[in-house]
């Protein structure tokens, strides 16, 4: 149970397990584990909720994908919950616009901790997300830049990055 | 016997059963109608009768019943089982009655007595977990919320099996009430024993086989189930319930290895016995109890639609599910067989192998067409004939 959504898990003797839940627009989706280790995503019939109207077989590669894609921003959005219910920090999620002066330089280059006292704690990109980005990381255009600091240092970081 | 003979024959039937295979995939059915219709083709009285594989097609249908059986009790563990059994009893209550009592109604019709009217009950009864797996995935109804129903139901016959088989072996060896009934003490205290033991000791038991090595995997298990299923065959409870509780006894990560690696045997050997029963039966036979098979199907695909629906509304299913279930689970196939097959073997009835065939034929093919057009068809039924009009009106512009 994540925050009051409930995941329904059955058995399937001889196949697998099934995990469903139902949505707050109303809507059932599921997910069957075979043993052999297949997935299959299912969407279930607006009509008749029993029936699976759409089964996606998913590989290894694409379920870690979808988890990815629908896990990590919501893992960086509570982490930056909870540090700002801690002390009083805040988290400001800066875009890279195409003007600014880091696009396609080095996270090195922008001194932000030195100079703001602010720290950059992930860069999310294309739906993924990298945690804990070094010095030699680079920035490139459409990258967004999570950043947790005092009020004033996170204003100062994105100052940094939109202008130099 | 000459050799030479003997690999021509071999070769001919397994390829001739390959491209069977084949076809039947292509057109969507399971194997097994065109395995059993390739042993009436075979068998004496057949349009190619063989003349020196018989008896290691016999043989070989032995070894395919034990590993039918087998990797079905492989399939489950027993802690499975057990909570099938308590979360379905019902239905499984229902399931015996509504689908057992045709098959033994027409045994005793027939005049072919006690004994044959227990074996075709058992015939009647029995859902082929086989089809109704195979058209579940294939329709892509794993996800369905009447799928568990469905597949418990399954786990529930075949765990029946356990004590269905010991009794019907224990009344086809002895003639009489007294002997029969000590011959069926035997067999239940034997199978309870197997049970508890596996429940206990199936850890053990499975880290004693366990192996990383595919062949030791393979002649192991295979050793330990022929030589439980001969044993369990010499105290007359049926090789067949032998194997399966060696299946349920081995649990976790060998019997998911062991699955994987005796699949191709089993299919193998399985395909055999088919034929095997397709060639004891004589096909001039047929035709005389084509109505009685006819009806018999009939009939017992009505019950066995009941008895899904029964099932998935117990599981809080709605209407429309209730029917798929209903009809996911019509197919009879490999228990069916097995169960003619013991009491063919034992010289019951000689009009029960052509009927077995002909009722097995009958609704393993109608089961994949049920399982595709019984809920709509249940849906338009159900549904005011103004509706229907309009629909067609709607659609039609």
């Amino acid at each position: 149970m994540v925050d009051g959504v409930q995941v329904e898990e059955t058995a399937l003797p001889g196949i697998g397990v099934r995990q469903d839940l139902v949505t707050t627009s109303g809507r059932r989706v599921g997910v069957v584990s075979y043993r052999t280790g297949r997935r299959e995503l299912v969407l279930y019939d607006t009509e008749d909720p029993d029936a699976g109207s759409e089964v996606i077989p998913l590989t290894d590669g694409e379920a870690d994908a979808l988890a990815e894609v629908l896990g990590a921003p919501r893992v960086v959005e509570r982490l930056a919950t909870l540090q700002e219910q801690a002390a009083g920090l805040v988290t400001e999620q800066v875009p890279i616009t195409p003007g600014s002066p880091y696009d396609g330089r080095p996270l090195g280059d922008t001194r932000a901790r030195t100079r703001t006292g602010a720290s950059i704690v992930a860069v999310l990109r294309e739906g993924g997300v990298m945690a804990s980005p070094g010095p030699s990381f680079e920035f490139t255009a459409g990258d967004t830049v999570v950043v947790v600091g005092t009020r004033d240092g996170a204003a100062g970081v994105a100052e940094i990055l939109a202008r130099g | 016997m000459h050799p030479a003979t003997l690999l021509i024959e071999l070769g001919g039937i397994i390829l001739v059963l390959g491209i069977l295979g084949r076809l039947a995939r292509r057109i969507g059915l399971s194997p097994i109608p065109l395995y059993l219709l390739a042993g009436l083709a075979f068998g004496e009285g057949g349009l190619l009768p063989l003349a020196t594989s018989e008896e290691f097609i016999s043989v070989g249908a032995e070894i395919g019943v034990v590993l039918l059986l087998l990797l079905l009790g492989l399939e489950y563990s027993a802690s499975e089982l057990v909570g099938n059994l308590r979360a379905q009893a019902p239905a499984g209550v229902v399931d015996l009655v509504l689908n057992a009592a045709p098959g033994a109604a027409a045994a005793l019709l027939l005049g072919w007595g006690p004994v044959a009217a227990l074996a075709l009950a058992g015939v009647t009864w029995v859902s082929s977990s086989g089809v109704t797996a195979k058209v579940l995935t294939e329709l892509g109804r794993l996800g369905n919320r009447e799928t568990p129903a469905i597949l418990s139901l399954l786990v529930v016959e075949d765990l029946a099996m356990a004590v269905y088989l010991p009794i019907l072996t224990a009344f086809l060896v002895s003639a009489g009430l007294l002997s029969g009934t000590t011959h069926l003490l035997v067999a239940l205290a034997a199978v309870s024993v197997v049970l508890v033991v596996a429940l206990r000791y199936g850890r053990l038991l499975s880290r004693l086989v366990s192996t990383p090595d595919t062949e030791v995997l393979v002649l192991g298990v295979l050793g330990l189930a022929l030589l439980v299923a001969g044993l369990a065959q010499q105290l007359e409870v049926s090789a067949a319930v032998g194997a399966f509780l060696v299946g349920i006894a081995l649990s976790g990560p060998v019997a998911e290895n062991a699955v994987t690696a005796l699949s191709p045997l089993r299919d193998l050997f399985a395909a055999v016995f088919f034929v095997f029963f397709g060639l004891s039966t004589d096909p001039g036979a047929i035709l005389p109890v084509l109505p009685i098979g006819l009806a018999l199907a009939v009939v017992t695909m009505a019950t066995k639609i009941i008895t899904g629906y029964y099932a998935a509304r117990r599981a809080g299913v709605g209407r429309r599910g209730r029917y798929r279930a209903g009809a996911a689970l019509v197919a009879r196939g490999e228990f069916s067989i097995v169960i003619a097959g013991l009491a063919v073997g034992a010289g019951v009835e000689p009009g029960l192998a052509p009927l077995a065939t002909t009722y097995v034929l009958l609704t393993v093919i109608a089961g994949p067409i049920a399982a595709r057009v019984v809920e709509p068809a249940a849906r338009r039924l159900s549904r005011p004939p103004t509706a229907v009009i309009l629909q067609k009106f709607n659609s039609g512009r």
